[in-house]
């Protein structure tokens, strides 16, 4: 028993993500090597929400997938909760949702959520039972045994964010998953969001175009340039609780204006093409 | 709890309703196709028949060249009297059976073995779609040849894979005719399935193999959870292709090695007797077209237990 919580409280105390000095870089076509990561750290405490942004091509979605051991970093150490990542991948210690909800269209939206569960030998009734329980979290529980073609984009992707939240993990990792809605769905889904988190205590992180949407989800803002690709500054938001008048209150632009001169950096403006400023 | 004040996306409830009317519609959908084929087939008789009024007799002889065939009833016997060859006896023995139960028995016959070829086929070109999913190399080094196998003739292999039966023990057992015939068959309905199955299995979406590799998911769990599942819409006319070229690959094997029992067999003999006995190859010829529709039917089957897979025309 005491090992067991011993081992948990140094589980807790570990960085829910340590990146250090990590590169990646991709063969290209005629043996040209693509640098898609150069000496990246980065370090988000458990329960922390981190925005990764940058313009198109400066790796914010490659470090994501290096974290989630989807990649593996050419150079470099990635742990999550002290674990290396693909120990963590193998454990379930993350939770994913891209910008395409992925959903199998051939299963129901509760079947969906617990295909994650059904690959890890969860029984039926318990993988039910959590998926009924995250359905009612993100407000579709009466649409348990749709198809996921009946669903609008945006309740297929509050779908996919219940089936990422499905093994209780305590760090979420999302690739622009409101990239693909309009913008009245996009607020609603980024209140919704901040409150699941704010319920399961789980960090993030999340990649994003959206000024805005870093700004107002993120407790720091990382902000990045491409080629090479890497980290050029971090930014601490520390808006307080989000509200939706959070949204209109000056602080709330300052620091969008912060994020928005972060990006055109000391660089060319040219690198903040591909950045919508909304 | 502010979340709940926040407004909702709007949520249609009036689904029941719209299932409902897309119920009416494909019943009236599923009558439509029976109605059509009803129709084709009507149309052919017609311009049969139509033709053998206005042709002419001797066909259409056009600067020293015959462009139009005779109308007579020697190479075109009139609908019904193909019809009614069916009921007449075999050959001129009093007490023989009727034209139509040898057909029929023909039929029976190459669909057994048409049947067997196809399931041969689809476990092979399964087997080879899967293989080729999994290995990068294989891909690139099977498909040249999958391709390949599909030019050369088969009227120039059956004989040959015939010759080879012949010299076969198989459990014991000699090496039957139909047995090559079967081969022959499989070996042309694998193609469509191995091709296709391919596709189907390479279908995923990026998004999705991502996920199953950060669930861990093992390969034979992507396979059986994703990769089957959203290869089955590539599945499915694969099927009905290789059921096509199981009964083609098995009539033309029949009749290329003259193999007895089965409808391809019947043609050849029935086509021998056409100069004093017109309607009698064509109810033959007919044996193997409609030979065809049923294997289609078969297919159909599947593809009505499979229905859950196929892909949604309308995304909401």
């Amino acid at each position: 028993m005491t090992t067991a919580a011993t081992a948990d409280r140094a589980a807790t105390a570990a960085p829910a993500v340590s990146v250090r000095q990590v590169s990646k870089t991709f063969s290209g076509r005629k043996g040209q090597a693509v640098t898609a990561l150069q000496d990246v750290d980065l370090e988000v405490a458990p329960g922390e929400f981190v925005s990764l942004i940058g313009p198109s091509g400066c790796g914010k979605s490659t470090l994501l997938r290096v974290i989630a051991n989807l990649l593996e970093p050419t150079a470099g150490s990635v742990e999550v909760f002290g674990k290396a990542a693909d120990q963590a991948r193998r454990d379930q210690d993350y939770g994913i949702a891209f910008q395409q909800a992925g959903l199998l269209p051939w299963r129901t939206v509760s079947a969906n959520i617990e295909l994650p569960l059904e690959l890890h030998g969860v029984g039926k009734a318990k993988r039910r039972a959590r998926a009924l329980e995250l359905l009612e979290m993100v407000g579709l529980a009466d649409f348990a045994d749709h198809r996921p073609d009946q669903l609008s984009g945006g309740m297929q992707q509050r779908v996919a964010i219940a089936r990422s939240l499905a093994e209780s993990p305590q760090l979420l990792l999302m690739d622009e998953p409101f990239g693909a809605l309009d913008e009245m769905t996009r607020e609603y889904m980024q209140v919704e969001l901040v409150r699941i988190c704010r319920e399961t205590g789980a960090a993030v992180v999340f990649v994003t175009h959206s000024i805005p949407e870093s700004v107002y989800l993120s407790d720091r803002v990382v902000v990045m340039s491409p080629r090479p690709g890497r980290i050029t500054e971090v930014i601490d938001i520390g808006l307080g609780d989000r509200t939706e008048s959070l949204r209109e209150a000056d602080t709330f632009f300052t620091r969008v204006t912060e994020v928005r001169e972060a990006l055109r950096g000391p660089h060319a403006a040219a690198q903040a093409l591909g950045v919508e400023a909304r | 709890m502010s979340v709940r004040t926040q407004q909702r996306p709007k949520v249609s409830s009036d689904e029941p309703d719209v299932v409902k009317v897309g119920r009416t519609i494909a019943a009236g959908a599923r009558l439509r196709p029976i109605a059509m084929s009803l129709l084709a087939i009507a149309i052919v008789i017609v311009v049969w028949e139509l033709y053998k009024v206005v042709g002419p007799e001797d066909g259409g002889e056009y600067f020293g060249m015959r462009l139009l065939p005779r109308a007579d009833d020697v190479s075109m016997p009139h609908i019904w009297s193909i019809f009614e060859r069916y009921w007449q006896p075999d050959v001129d023995v009093a007490g023989g059976s009727t034209v139509a139960v040898a057909v029929l028995q023909g039929m029976a016959f190459s669909l057994g073995v048409a049947g067997l070829g196809w399931l041969i086929g689809v476990v092979v070109g399964l087997g080879l779609a899967i293989l080729m999913q999994r290995f990068r190399t294989a891909e690139s080094g099977l498909l040249p040849y999958v391709v390949l196998s599909q030019t050369v003739p088969l009227v120039a292999l059956a004989p040959l894979v015939v010759g080879w039966g012949g010299q076969l023990k198989f459990f014991g057992r000699p090496w039957e005719p139909w047995m090559s015939v079967a081969m022959i068959s499989a070996y042309l309905a694998f193609f469509p399935v191995a091709v296709g199955v391919l596709r189907g299995l390479q279908s995923p979406a990026a998004t999705q193999v991502e996920l199953m590799r950060a669930y861990a998911a093992s390969w034979w769990k992507t396979l059986v959870r994703l990769r089957l599942p959203a290869s089955v819409p590539y599945l499915l006319p694969s099927l009905r292709l290789a059921a096509a070229a199981a009964i083609i690959g098995a009539i033309v094997a029949e009749i290329s090695t003259g193999t007895k029992g089965g409808i391809g067999r019947l043609i050849i003999d029935y086509a021998q007797a056409a100069t004093g006995d017109p309607p009698k190859p064509y109810t033959a010829i007919l044996g193997a077209a409609v030979l065809g529709l049923v294997a289609s039917a078969l297919v159909g089957f599947i593809e009505l237990a499979l229905r859950r897979y196929r892909p949604v025309e309308a995304r909401g």
